[in-house]
């Protein structure tokens, strides 16, 4: 390919047009730097191969790694809180009342506009469900509270606006008054609240503003606006310190007296930034604590680090069986007549044509303690009717039936291996004095190492993700991680959670791999030949 | 206040004007795709009411996706690209409820677009408070999570258990159980074994003693029980033998015990209801919204919740059905006695709460799996 360009010219010089010969740095025939056109000549290579595996290359990317990396980031994606109780959230910075007690009138004034506007848009319950995670009880709170939050008495505001300044019910002067700059200005929260209500009027509900009743979140901001004394030009001038009011705060304990536990406000201003390490925590058995501090859960639910530490264990003593029950085969395989190898193969094959439901339901039949493996031993003698064995609903359950499944992963990277082994090797090996033992333990074996290693690396990765398998013969013992991802998953929709979870799982995975390459070498991997 | 009445007032608008619509012919979609659970259930909806609807609709094809059990995970999912593939899902009340919560059912009027019974009964109250769990829920059948044991165990000494405490009873009735491997059903029924009246179970299951309560309750049988997760799993295993006693659906024991005919019997003390109905998703376009609230006006009346009961032995959610429950359609025996709602198996029953599992799920579940792994 780019042999010429390789090849270094003879002379350390080059010669220049001219016929001079000054000292510089070797260029190529067309004299460009050699250095410059070699590394072209290699970038085009480059390219030419990037092009051919393109179409793969975008397909991975589409339909594998951008889907995987949009669902691990769910495990740190926290944004619902901050999205959902925006005004919350900022006056929850300002207020000073935690850890001791609930938030002062601010905040709740705060949060009964977001809750409105939250419930309109149907999204409470979402971000009640979400911080129910944390704290037990959160989901039935926004839920019940959001029902609730229409109907707070802050209708008083608006009634005795109207009452005192007729102008103030109509939604086209409210509309010109809110598009004046120094309106705005003097009043905040009611241009705030403002903003969102015509919003959500136009895209929550298809309405029209300037034909709606301006809703009483909106008078109820304007209240607190200038009872905090601003007094903008060109605006009604109501006077509102006769007005009758009404405490948000007591209106929010009336609604469900949670409200005022100060834990509850916690776990909102833990939860307020847009990433949280809350899911990752709760993966390892741990939790923010007040304050913020991660610590551990309470004994009685600490079951992740268990169920990483069984999946390891267990994937590796079914790896450890397949490799007991895999290697005599694949050396019996491979040594065998080509003719009656490949009768073998068949049967080898067999099980990895048959649904995995099938064969993992075959197990539960043969296993369970009316089964067929019970009721053998029982007529041989070997056991009692009274103590038959517990062979499923266990982790020997699962290890037994993995094995099953997994042993064509380990044989055929086995036989493929031995099947390049010369047997001149072993002959060569006994004419100068070996005996069998001492020719297969020193020749053949260290040469079919690299097909236990590939056969190793597969049965291992492919059983720590493996969940159908232990889902049905289990048992509580003998169930993985996978088993609780695919739970919250489908089943509690805590995804964030799920993500977390996975995303250690595949960290694991991979140190795991980095470490055997480090022990064992990569390239002592051999699929085949 | 005032959005509140005006959107109330909007909705119920928008609803009668898309009835009136399907009256008048706003164009209505001619598929439908259902989402339901496969199996004998399926099979029953199909012969009571999807049938005869697309009998009398004869332009429109019905497309089944069986995958209720994995409804809200895929119609979040479904939400979250966009494009909302199914018109109409089966799920359970406490489903219906979360995806409500997660705002991707819509919400409906039941009296809006629902029949009233034929004596002009609103829906509403012939469903009844009980039944309507959730705004977006339109309920059908009421079915119940029940024990069945075998009738041959020879160590019983010719007793029979009448009694929910006797799954819990080892010395009288020894042998392995199978229980749900979730919290749900397993934690009411030891509290009400170690002596908790129905109406305080959830206050008791709300405090850190009530927990501990029920779990030393179960504790008590834990050795000797298998847990299951899928409803087929306890028929499966009473008819092997493998266990003795055993929670699954009121319906997949009637299949057991009467279709199959094993030696196996119903205890219907402490059954506790459970309720299943359809959503209609949320953001469907308006074509296939007026298509599937024919169907459903349809598919929910009396008459044709009574037909259901021919196929499968799960109450009509409806009060006016009740009466009209008649026989099997293969077998001819009278379905009423094999029904959860029937008076004589409903005089113990336990209504779950699934206003309180909304909440106490996570927590529970996480103390559940704990408690299983020790």
């Amino acid at each position: 390919m780019t042999d010429s360009a390789m090849t270094p010219p003879k002379q350390p010089m080059a010669a220049l047009p001219g016929g001079e010969v000054t000292e510089g740095p070797m260029l190529a025939a067309d004299g460009t730097p050699l250095k410059a056109s070699l590394k072209r000549a290699l970038r085009r290579e480059k390219l030419r191969a990037l092009l051919l595996i393109s179409p793969l290359l975008i397909f991975i990317l589409v339909a594998f790694v951008a889907p995987i990396a949009d669902m691990l980031f769910r495990s740190v994606e926290n944004q619902i809180v901050s999205e959902t109780l925006p005004r919350t959230v900022a006056a929850l910075e300002a207020d000073e009342a935690l850890p001791e007690e609930a938030p002062g009138e601010e905040v709740f004034h705060a949060l009964y506009t977001d809750l409105v506007i939250a419930e309109e848009y149907k999204v409470h319950t979402r971000l009640g469900s979400r911080l129910n995670y944390e704290m037990t009880g959160l989901s039935s709170l926004f839920r019940g509270t959001g029902r609730d939050v229409g109907r707070f008495d802050t209708d008083i505001y608006t009634d005795q606006f109207v009452e005192a300044e007729p102008a103030l019910e109509d939604p086209v002067n409210w509309s010109n008054w809110m598009s004046e700059e120094e309106i705005r200005d003097a009043l905040p929260l009611t241009a705030d609240a403002w903003d969102a209500w015509t919003t959500l009027t136009v895209e929550a509900n298809e309405d029209d503003p300037l034909e709606e009743d301006v809703a009483d979140f909106v008078y109820t901001a304007l209240y607190r606006d200038l009872a905090n004394g601003a007094a903008p030009a060109n605006f009604p001038d109501v006077d509102v310190s006769s007005f009758e009011t009404v405490s948000i705060r007591a209106l929010f304990e009336d609604s469900d007296e949670d409200w005022l536990d100060p834990e509850v406000w916690q776990v909102i201003q833990t939860y307020s930034p847009a990433y949280t390490d809350g899911y990752f925590l709760n993966s390892v058995d741990m939790m923010n604590g007040p304050g913020g501090d991660a610590q551990w859960r309470p004994d009685d639910e600490q079951i992740y680090l268990k169920l990483f530490w069984r999946t390891m264990w267990m994937s590796m003593a079914i790896t450890f069986s397949c490799i007991l029950l895999g290697y005599p085969i694949a050396y019996l395989l491979s040594t065998l007549p080509l003719r009656s190898a490949n009768v073998l193969m068949i049967l080898v094959l067999l099980p990895f044509w048959t649904s995995l439901l099938v064969r993992t339901s075959a197990w539960k039949v043969l296993l369970q303690q009316q089964g067929v493996i019970n009721d053998t031993l029982v007529w041989i003698g070997i056991v009692s009717d009274a103590n038959r064995l517990a062979l499923i609903n266990n982790a020997t359950g699962t290890i037994i039936a993995m094995t099953h499944i997994l042993l064509p992963f380990m044989i055929l990277p086995l036989y493929s291996v031995m099947k390049t082994i010369p047997p001149s090797y072993v002959r060569a090996a006994k004419s100068m004095g070996a005996n069998d033992w001492t020719a297969f333990w020193r020749v053949w074996f260290p040469l079919s190492i690299p097909g236990i290693g590939a056969g190793s690396i597969l049965a291992f990765i492919l059983s720590i993700g493996y969940y159908i398998t232990p889902e049905i013969v289990g048992g509580t013992e003998g169930v993985f991680i996978s088993n609780r991802i695919a739970y919250h998953i489908s089943s509690s929709l805590n995804w964030g959670l799920a993500a977390a979870l996975g995303s250690i799982l595949l960290a694991l995975v991979l140190v795991l791999y980095w470490l055997y390459d480090r022990i064992v070498g990569i390239d002592n991997v051999k699929l085949g030949g | 206040m005032k959005i509140t009445r005006l959107l109330t007032a909007t909705t119920a608008l928008v609803a009668t004007a898309t009835i009136a619509g399907a009256e008048s012919h706003v164009e209505m979609a001619d598929e439908m795709t259902i989402v339901s659970w496969g199996g004998a259930y399926q099979e029953s909806q199909l012969k009571a009411y999807v049938e005869p609807y697309l009998e009398q609709n004869p332009g429109v094809t019905v497309t089944w996706d069986e995958s209720s059990a994995e409804a809200v995970a895929k119609l979040r999912a479904q939400n979250e690209a966009g494009n909302v593939t199914w018109d109409l899902v089966d799920a359970t009340a406490a489903d219906a409820m979360r995806l409500c919560d997660e705002g991707l059912a819509m919400e409906v009027d039941h009296d809006e677009i629902l029949a009233a019974a034929p004596d002009g009964t609103p829906a509403s109250e012939d469903f009844g408070e009980e039944m309507l769990v959730s705004d977006c829920f339109i309920p059908q059948i009421a079915y119940s999570y029940t024990f069945g044991y075998r009738n041959d165990v020879a160590e019983w000494n010719g007793n029979e258990p009448d009694d929910i405490c006797d799954v819990f009873d080892l010395e009288n009735f020894p042998g392995t159980r199978s229980l749900e491997k979730r919290p749900h059903n397993n934690l009411e029924w030891a509290l009400i074994c170690d002596g908790v009246a129905y109406e305080d179970v959830y206050d008791v299951l709300e405090t850190e003693e009530g927990q501990d309560r029920a779990f030393a309750k179960l504790d008590t049988i834990k050795d000797d029980t298998i847990w299951w997760s899928s409803g087929a799993d306890t028929p499966q295993l009473l008819a092997d033998g493998e266990v003795v006693f055993g929670s699954t659906y009121n319906g997949r024991l009637f299949s057991l015990i009467v279709e199959q005919d094993q030696p196996v019997n119903m205890m219907w003390d402490t059954q506790s209801y459970d309720l299943d109905g359809w959503i209609i998703p949320e953001g469907l376009d308006e074509a296939q919204l007026a298509r599937v609230q024919d169907f459903l006006y349809f598919a929910t009346d009396t008459q044709r919740l009574a037909d259901q009961a021919k196929y499968i032995s799960y109450g009509p959610a409806r009060k006016s059905s009740a009466p009209l429950v008649g026989e099997h359609a293969e077998l001819g025996i009278d379905m009423a006695p094999h029904m959860p709602t029937n008076p004589d198996n409903a005089q113990n029953a336990f209504v779950q709460n699934y206003e309180w599992w909304a909440d106490y799920r996570d927590d529970l579940d996480s103390k559940f799996q704990a408690w299983l792994a020790q």
